[in-house]
């Protein structure tokens, strides 16, 4: 009987977490495949948690509300993206540089983040696709703006940042400028060569941030606006009748999303050292999406373990499969493509888990009927 | 009048009435830019003649409740299984392009089937998965493109002789083998006449479905499931049934662009491909779980148009190419619209 | 009455129509302090609209208000919205549960109402970002289940509570708000267990012994006789009678809820000469149906051969699950045999197949395609079933839709049935109520069914409509003989067109009598006395 229980304790377990578990055999089929030294691995982990966790964290406050995955979180990205445009045509540097990033983004991500807020009000329901449209569409006027805007209606005209014919910004950027300046600000180096190369590098003043990204939602959590957002998020209709404000307490939680992604681009950015002018925000919403819910994460449930848990296997992932793609086959080009594979792959599984789970827990209500009446019979 | 004139306005949808207005716009404004009407004509032709299938593609899967077909990449891959068996082939000319349209359909059969028993089982949010299975299934793909033992040196890179290449001229084979058929020419003006029937052949398949007990049927699942299944309609074959055609009719709508673009394209190429095919069918009057073969005709020639006469007008007057950031806005505000009105289905 | 002791709540010839029907007329009563009235009546007597108005519910407001007046504390007041009423210190617990299922039963006792903690953030980003004092809310939530004086874990999540502990939360959260004077339970006990109900009895006087007042709405007449100071009964908009609970008995109650004397048969009332054969058409056993909110238990029932068979009882009783469940519309158990032989559950196919057909309650849900012509909705299932309307091209390999048989159909039917509209293209979601109705018995009788079970003909349709609908339903009975198994929370309706009624009460037949019976004895059987005790 116990063992029997533990038996369907296992499977459920196994169930309910079944993304991270595909992901620990892959990462530990892989890892040898790829043949990297263990400092290498834990460097580039720290590297790729210090660079994406602040964006990752900005998904949470979104499920938290019950508005699902927030595709829309890419519009902050574009907004953390402006910043870092502008500082670097004005030359402004190091850590100035990017406080002055964050104070122009956040009217931005404000103003963003109300619009795709009052958006998915209008389409409650279908957020999840609405907010991936909007942040195709918003692409599509970002374009407009920084392809053709800037330099003759918004007045820029640095070399570095300005296209050689006179208006638009170059497709890549170097941020020389920033670069690693938080990182750098305070770290140690931990196994290094007497050269100082290789080894683990710790950057204090951004995990600091970053802990406080934490904490800052876990005190969120205990607000009064937290606990209206967790209303909200399971039933609109009962939050409604108890006198909160819905809509403008989901409008509240895309728009602390969008804001805290804008910052969360800004550290990102600071930290690879190079814009990627009109691709990189599209592609961090996809990968921050993919590494919260490889880290077990569903549609309506997110903590902040699930991020860094996600973060972790979701890049050690990314940093294997083409090492070990070029060590199996002779390609790396193969791996490269498995990780798009798996990023998108691993959004599609999550969302067909979910949308089943949903429905067998509907399922049940009608089983327990019958068992029930088969008891009486 | 004035109410009559609000009443049509209203009937064909706001948004509907600026983009043919502006496209009506670009037409007036062409001649005094400097371009020629008939080029311009001849061009939108061609463009319609090669993309409206992909349109048409979005019909059943509307029709059955399924909502917009966002994984039409899955019917596009199949199609593109298609075009490279018959290249592989190395048989040149019209037969290759029957082939094609050939080897397709098994494979078009089999992902939308699968694709539909996956929907089935997520009623509710299809379009958010749909979009994913789209993308996953072009990734994947993009590794089987890689290692696939294709040996075909027209499409094989030359310096690895191993996987296949991004684009692959159709060239020798089906390139262009609607376009020049019964096309008619006058000065610069040229329009497809074959290109036109092709669309028009499957419009009408699709047009007779619609009139025949299955196809009453599906119409019925789209419009109230509840009422179907109370009918004794089942709903999940039905829906399957929809889906296997929509990814079908994708297939062969690739077929039809390739032939008229000239190239296949591999690997990322059909990722975002679906969002055009959407974009055109909800500008031409189409809903969330309404549709028809007018909707596909007239949204197709409005994208369309908009797509092609933007650039070149927009080049000779302000001397700068804003085409492909327009084409965006205006493609996805075209979704975002369709997707937060109040009177959309729930799906 | 003296000026120091003005009742609580006072009526005052309440009157409220809507398009110029009457629901309410002169409802006039007067409720003390830590009294506990007992209001019962059929479904439709108007007890809701009177709740609405005390309430000052939306819909009041925006059909035109109401007539009389309502006194507290003697002063009149006019509620805006349910908030004012709030204020006001009147509460009220809703049949369906408004509560949030992952939040724990301290969080919805006070919810929206959470104690909080000012912090500095708090001077940055307003009120809002005040930390939950989480040891106050706990101990507010115990003090109002204390109060209440169940048991309860405030700290036990909802999703996993039984549903009386669901129940005990709703109550609480209505008595932690300290202002609260007046509570209004509707119908707190339906859900409830024997044992719950009895915990929740003794907690409502235990309000009233701490002078909180209270309405309790229920149909369990004995409850009423167990914990209620007076009731009043209503019914058809008016207050028949009121009780002094201490002096009455359930018989008298049922008598007066239901006791309405026919005035008149219609003339054509063919039924006395009628003889029905005993055989029987359909047997049901051992049915359970999944129907939310009409949950059916254990249902057994013939229905014989060209009989007109009635299913009554109050809602939420579990009289609609019955056709639900055997046309496979929810999840269903037990056996079906029809002519003898089994019919398929969960299975809307078999059954359409042989040739039962159902004209569902819900008329805009199940029964219409809304966006469709009345051509469609009419000749759809008859299409797909059975093949008609259909041309066959290529033997039989194509089979297309013939519009012309389609819409000789329809106009018969339109004809027929007296349905206005503009043309058979009409869409169907442009029609009034009662001509919906008709779309969807023509649906019905365009299948040719043998047994045809009709669910709420004549819900939310004008009178006129009324009298066409169930004409139809007699003529079609009585001229083409087939069996029609008619579904209505109207026991009126039922005597005036059935031959026999039979009565469902907590998911189950409590009895089966003739249409003939007086009313008092369906009364009594809807309040769930089984036949033996009646």
């Amino acid at each position: 009987m116990r063992k029997e229980l533990n038996a369907a304790a296992v499977r459920k377990f196994a169930a309910n977490n079944i993304v991270p578990i595909i992901f620990i055999v892959l990462c530990a089929v892989c890892i040898p495949i790829a043949g990297y030294s263990g400092t290498y691995l834990v460097d580039q982990i720290i590297t790729r948690i210090v660079r994406n966790s602040f964006l990752v964290l900005s998904l949470l406050i979104p499920i938290m509300a019950g508005m699902g995955l927030n595709f829309g979180m890419t519009l902050g990205a574009m907004a953390g993206q402006i910043g870092i445009i502008f500082i670097t045509a004005w030359n402004v540097v190091s850590i100035p540089g990017l406080l002055l990033a964050a104070i122009i983004a956040t009217p931005i991500a404000v103003l963003l983040g109300w619009f795709c807020g009052k958006m998915l009000n209008m389409a409650r329901g279908r957020e999840m696709i609405t907010s991936y449209m909007i942040s195709f569409f918003m692409n599509g006027v970002y374009q407009l703006v920084v392809l053709y805007g800037m330099g003759p209606v918004i007045p820029l005209s640095s070399d570095q940042v300005i296209l050689p014919r006179g208006y638009g910004v170059r497709n890549t950027i170097d941020l020389l400028n920033v670069r690693k300046s938080i990182d750098n600000f305070w770290s140690i180096k931990l196994f290094a060569d007497e050269n100082g190369a290789g080894g683990i590098t710790i950057p204090f003043l951004t995990i600091i941030l970053i802990a406080l990204l934490c904490i800052v939602i876990i005190w969120f959590r205990k607000t009064k606006i937290g606990q209206d957002m967790r209303a909200v998020g399971q039933d609109m209709e009962v939050a409604r009748e108890a006198g909160i404000k819905v809509e403008r307490t989901r409008i509240l939680a895309i728009v602390i999303s969008t804001v805290f992604a804008a910052y969360g681009m800004i550290i990102y950015l600071s930290n690879m050292g190079t814009l990627n002018t009109y691709n990189s925000h599209s592609q961090i919403g996809m990968f921050s999406i993919a590494a919260l819910l490889v880290g077990g994460a569903s549609v309506s449930k997110a903590s902040i373990k699930n991020v860094f848990l996600g973060i972790i296997l979701f890049h050690l992932m990314f940093i294997l499969t083409p090492q070990a793609g070029k060590n199996l086959i002779g390609q790396a080009q193969i791996g490269e493509f498995f990780r798009v594979f798996v990023s998108y792959g691993v959004i599609t599984l999550a969302l067909v888990l979910y949308e089943i789970r949903t429905r067998r827990e509907k399922a049940e209500s009608a089983r327990n009927l019958a068992l029930s009446q088969e008891a009486t019979a | 009048m004035m109410d009559r004139i609000k009443e049509l306005a209203k009937s064909f949808g706001l948004p509907r009435l600026i983009i043919a207005g502006f496209l009506m716009a670009l037409f007036i404004i062409s001649p005094f830019a400097g371009l020629s009407i008939t080029a311009a004509i001849t061009d939108v032709a061609g463009r319609f003649g090669q993309n409206a299938l992909m349109v048409l593609a979005m019909v059943p899967m509307i029709h059955s409740g399924c909502g917009l077909n966002f994984g039409l990449p899955l019917g596009i891959i199949a199609g593109l299984l298609g075009a490279t068996l018959a290249i592989e082939t190395g048989i040149g000319g019209p037969v290759s392009f029957l082939l094609a349209m050939l080897y397709s359909t098994p494979f078009a059969i089999i992902f939308g089937w699968g694709y539909g028993k996956l929907l089935n089982r997520v009623k509710g949010s299809e379009m958010m998965i749909a979009t994913y299975v789209g993308f996953s299934s072009v990734a994947f793909m993009s590794i089987m493109w890689l290692i696939l033992p294709y040996s075909s040196p027209t499409m094989v890179w030359g310096y690895t002789g191993q996987g296949l290449r991004t684009t692959i001229s159709t060239e020798g084979f089906y390139y262009h083998i609607l376009r020049d058929t019964l096309a008619i020419r006058i000065g610069s003006l040229q329009i497809s006449i074959a290109e036109i029937l092709f669309f028009a052949l499957f419009a009408f398949i699709i047009w007779a479905f619609l009139h025949t007990k299955t196809g009453t049927a599906m119409t019925a699942v789209g419009s109230n499931a509840v009422f179907a299944r109370a009918s004794g309609i089942n709903i999940d074959k039905q829906r399957t049934l929809s889906v296997i055609m929509s990814t079908w009719l994708g297939a062969i709508g690739i077929l039809c662009y390739q032939q008229g673009y000239g190239f296949v394209q591999l690997y990322q190429g059909p990722m975002y491909m679906a969002m055009p095919a959407v974009s055109a069918i909800l500008i031409g009057g189409a809903s969330v779980n309404k549709a028809s073969i007018t909707n596909v005709i007239i949204g197709t020639i409005l994208y369309q148009g908009i797509v092609s006469m933007t650039p070149s007008v927009m080049n000779s007057l302000i001397h700068t190419d804003m085409s492909e950031v327009l084409r965006i806005i205006v493609s996805n505000g075209m979704i975002l619209y369709a997707l937060t009105r109040k009177s959309g289905a729930s799906r | 009455m003296s000026e120091m002791t003005k009742p609580l709540l006072e009526m005052q010839s309440v009157s409220k129509e809507y398009n110029g029907n009457p629901v309410l007329k002169d409802v006039s009563f007067t409720l003390g302090q830590g009294e506990v009235l007992g209001l019962v009546g059929e479904n439709g007597a108007g007890k809701s609209t009177l709740m609405n108005i005390l309430f000052g519910m939306d819909v009041i407001h925006q059909t035109g208000g109401y007539g009389g007046k309502v006194l507290i504390d003697g002063n009149e007041v006019k509620f805006a919205s349910p908030l004012d009423a709030l204020k006001a210190g009147i509460g009220m617990v809703h049949q369906e549960f408004s509560l949030l299922p992952g939040f724990t039963a301290a969080e919805n006792i006070l919810l929206n109402r959470e104690p909080q903690n000012r912090s500095v953030l708090s001077l940055v980003f307003g009120d809002r970002a005040n930390t939950i004092d989480r040891k106050k809310l706990q101990k507010e939530a115990i003090d109002a289940i204390t109060k209440l004086g169940v048991e309860l874990d405030p700290d036990m999540m909802v999703s996993e509570m039984p549903v009386g502990h669901k129940q005990f939360t709703e109550i609480s959260r209505e008595i932690s708000k300290s202002s609260i004077r007046l509570l209004v339970l509707d119908e707190p006990t339906a859900v409830l267990t024997e044992k719950e109900a009895e915990m929740l009895l003794k907690a409502i006087r235990n309000l009233a012994s701490q002078g909180i007042s209270v309405i309790f709405i229920t149909h369990r007449l004995q409850e009423i006789l167990d914990v209620c100071n007076k009731v009043v009964v209503m019914r058809d908009g008016r207050i028949i009678n009121e009780l002094d609970a201490g002096k009455t008995s359930i018989q008298e109650m049922a008598r007066l809820m239901v006791g309405r004397e026919v005035s008149t048969h219609p003339k054509d009332d063919d039924r006395a000469g009628r003889t029905i054969s005993d055989r029987i058409v359909l047997s049901v056993k051992d049915l359970w149906v999944d129907m939310p909110g009409e949950t059916v238990k254990d249902v057994n029932l013939e229905v014989r051969d060209g009989e007109i068979l009635g299913i009554g009882g109050l809602a939420g009783q579990g009289k609609l699950g019955i056709p639900n469940g055997i046309m496979g519309l929810f999840p269903a158990g037990g056996s079906v045999m029809l002519n003898g032989s089994p019919i398929p559950l969960n299975n809307p196919r078999a059954c359409l197949d042989s040739s039962l057909a159902f004209v569902s309650e819900d008329r805009r849900g199940v029964g219409l395609l809304l966006d469709e012509s009345l051509e469609w909705n009419i000749a759809f299932p008859a299409m797909q079933i059975q093949e008609k309307f259909l041309r066959m091209y290529l033997g039989g390999l194509i089979k297309w839709r013939d519009q012309n048989a389609i819409k000789t159909v329809t106009d018969k039917y339109i004809e027929q049935l007296q349905i206005k509209c503009t043309s058979s293209k009409q869409k169907a979601k442009e029609l009034s109520g009662g001509n919906q109705q008709k779309i969807c018995l023509a649906k019905a009788f365009a299948l040719e069914p043998k047994l045809l079970f009709v669910s709420e003909p004549t819900r939310g349709i004008d009178i006129g409509a009324k009298s066409l609908v169930l004409k139809a339903l007699r003529e079609y009975n009585r001229e083409l003989g087939v069996t029609i198994v008619m579904i209505s929370s109207e026991l009126e309706e039922l005597r005036q067109i059935c031959d026999r009624i039979a009565i469902i009460t907590d998911g189950s037949v409590s009895g089966i009598l003739p249409a003939s019976t007086p009313s008092e004895d369906f009364g009594m059987l809807m309040v769930g006395k089984t036949r033996k005790e009646a």
